[in-house]
């Protein structure tokens, strides 16, 4: 990667006490680039987002905002940073101008700036109608857009949406997404979520943590290659045989699977055109032929299910 | 930056019916000891008027008033000073602040500065009454001045605690009952009678009201104003680093 790269996080260590929240988390984001990060509850997501932003400072490690080291120049670094939080920071009792003009002028956007920067961040949150209205009013998809204008306002260079979509309906989510993709061409997001289809449609980047710990950094086009998948599933009505499978060419190896059913694995080229041939000839009587599609919820599963049911056991013991 | 948050401050307080209620219920007790005073002034003016260096209209209507309304603010200010931080901790608000490129020292100084703001502008409304005063006889300008210095600098000191105290607690009534303790705790504590001098002397300096007598009787003296400037510096300090601290241990 030859972009400019925005954040630079090295070994990142955050402790409650002598609990560990967040263990050697070391990354990069680059301009242009939109960065899922995705855990179960409680695996420090949100305590990374507030490392990165300034709220909380880290037990050990380095965060550097456009080669800024975050403790060394705090207000430089933070200057290019826009942060929304799990819980929109909103005064309820300021309607969505005031708020929005106050925001502008503790992120030191210039006098003659602050009208535009608001109403484009307006516009683009799709808050034209509700400008005079008491935030505390607005109903909870509201306030949520209120916050990412919030975060977007002064143009900066991240943006930290800490799960943006929440209490959205889906035709704002769509919306939400939509700007989330649009900003991410110019600049660097990092977004948290448990949705996972939204990581899908909106990242080029995705990270899982889990327990603290980093356990799975890809781009997105990687991992779409990766969950296309190297086999297939087949299913027949008459009990098939793993031999006669075997031996056509192109497939690697075949496990047979309950009820009539077997997985064959391969390495390049779909053998589907044999598989069907070999079947239709040996009268089998095709039921089923897939492409075993892995899902980034199986990865995600995988990830973070195996080593909780351990969790669980030491915190017993404990 | 500071003024920004200043300016904020103040507004949101004139959001809520709170300094309203505040300013029209000093002003309504005031003005009833204010014609008390006078009554009392008016009683006895003849007599007075036999006796040379007799306490004049200043001595006997503004003391009292700007001592009471010392008093009475104490008890107020709390309620001023509660949600400061506590209400941004509890609405998560405070991430706003502490993620734009602000200084923890800015937005304290902001929060401080919109607080003593607002009390500039009570005791403005307060210090009319004895102003109008002027319609009917001269007062000792001296004294009222001092006494309204003195008044500024001791609220200052009262907004410093408040917002320190503010700033330990999510919950705003504990964070009012805690200051309210303090302030009240500062302004008996030269009540304790004791053989020793030492100690008496020292409990003496330490109450917030001595240096307010001082004040009221016309005295300006560097000694009563650093007193409430380091009491108010210290309490700043400590806020900066409570939410620096808060930072830390998250």
């Amino acid at each position: 990667m030859d972009a400019k790269i925005l954040i630079h996080v090295e070994q990142l260590y955050r402790y409650y006490g002598h609990h560990p929240a967040v263990e050697d988390v070391s990354f990069e984001l680059a301009l242009g680039e939109v960065l899922g990060f995705l855990g179960p509850n409680g695996a420090g997501k949100s305590t990374t987002m507030q490392m990165i932003t300034g709220n909380l400072a880290p037990s050990a490690g380095q965060i550097c905002i456009n080669g800024v080291d975050l403790l060394d120049a705090p207000g430089l670094a933070k200057a290019g940073i826009g942060y929304l939080p799990e819980q929109p920071p909103v005064y309820r009792d300021l309607t969505v101008d005031e708020y929005l003009y106050y925001c502008a002028r503790l992120h030191r956007v210039a006098r003659n700036q602050r009208g535009p920067c608001v109403s484009r961040a307006k516009q683009r949150c799709g808050l034209s109608g509700v400008d005079r209205r008491l935030i505390g009013n607005l109903s909870k998809g509201y306030q949520q857009r209120v916050g990412i204008a919030q975060a977007i306002l002064h143009n900066p260079a991240i943006v930290v949406l800490d799960e943006p979509t929440v209490g959205l309906d889906p035709n704002q989510i769509r919306d939400i997404r939509n700007l989330i993709r649009e900003l991410g061409e110019n600049h660097g997001i990092i977004l948290s979520t448990h949705i996972l289809p939204e990581v899908q449609a909106t990242c080029s980047r995705v990270q899982i943590i889990h327990r603290g710990r980093l356990v799975f950094s890809e781009h997105m086009a990687e991992l779409e290659r990766r969950l296309a998948g190297h086999a297939l599933i087949l299913e027949t009505r008459a009990p098939l045989e793993v031999e006669t499978l075997q031996q056509l060419p192109g497939i690697d190896n075949v496990t047979a699977l309950a009820g009539n059913r077997a997985r064959l694995h391969f390495d390049t080229t779909s053998p589907a055109e044999a598989v069907a041939a070999c079947v239709a000839s040996q009268g089998w009587g095709l039921v089923e032929l897939a492409l075993d599609r892995q899902t980034l919820e199986q990865v995600f599963i995988d990830l973070t299910c195996s080593d909780a049911t351990a969790g669980n056991e030491t915190g017993a013991a404990a | 930056m500071i003024l920004t948050i200043a300016l904020r401050e103040l507004k949101n307080l004139f959001l809520s019916p709170l300094a309203w209620s505040i300013l029209a219920v000093l002003q309504l007790i005031m003005a009833w000891l204010f014609l008390s005073q006078i009554d009392i002034f008016a009683m006895v003016q003849p007599r007075l008027a036999g006796i040379e260096g007799a306490p004049g209209v200043t001595d006997f209507v503004v003391v009292p008033v700007l001592q009471t309304t010392g008093f009475i603010l104490l008890m107020i200010s709390p309620a001023l000073t509660m949600r400061v931080f506590s209400d941004e901790k509890r609405n998560r608000t405070l991430t706003l602040l502490m993620s734009a490129p602000i200084s923890m020292t800015e937005i304290v100084l902001g929060k401080f500065l919109g607080i003593t703001l607002f009390f500039l502008l009570l005791l403005a409304m307060l210090s009319l009454m004895p102003l109008s005063l002027y319609a009917g006889t001269s007062l000792d300008g001296g004294k009222l001045l001092a006494g309204l210095l003195g008044l500024s600098l001791l609220l200052m000191t009262f907004a410093a605690i408040g917002i320190f105290m503010s700033s330990l607690t999510e919950q705003p009534v504990v964070a009012a009952i805690s200051t309210f303790g303090l302030l009240i705790l500062l302004w008996i504590i030269d009540w304790s009678g004791g053989e020793n001098e030492k100690v008496t002397g020292l409990f003496h300096y330490l109450s917030i009201q001595t240096h307010l007598e001082y004040f009221l009787k016309g005295l300006v003296s560097t000694t009563d104003a650093a007193y409430y400037l380091l009491l108010t510096l210290t309490f700043l300090l400590l806020s900066i680093r409570r939410l620096d601290q808060q930072r830390l241990t998250g």
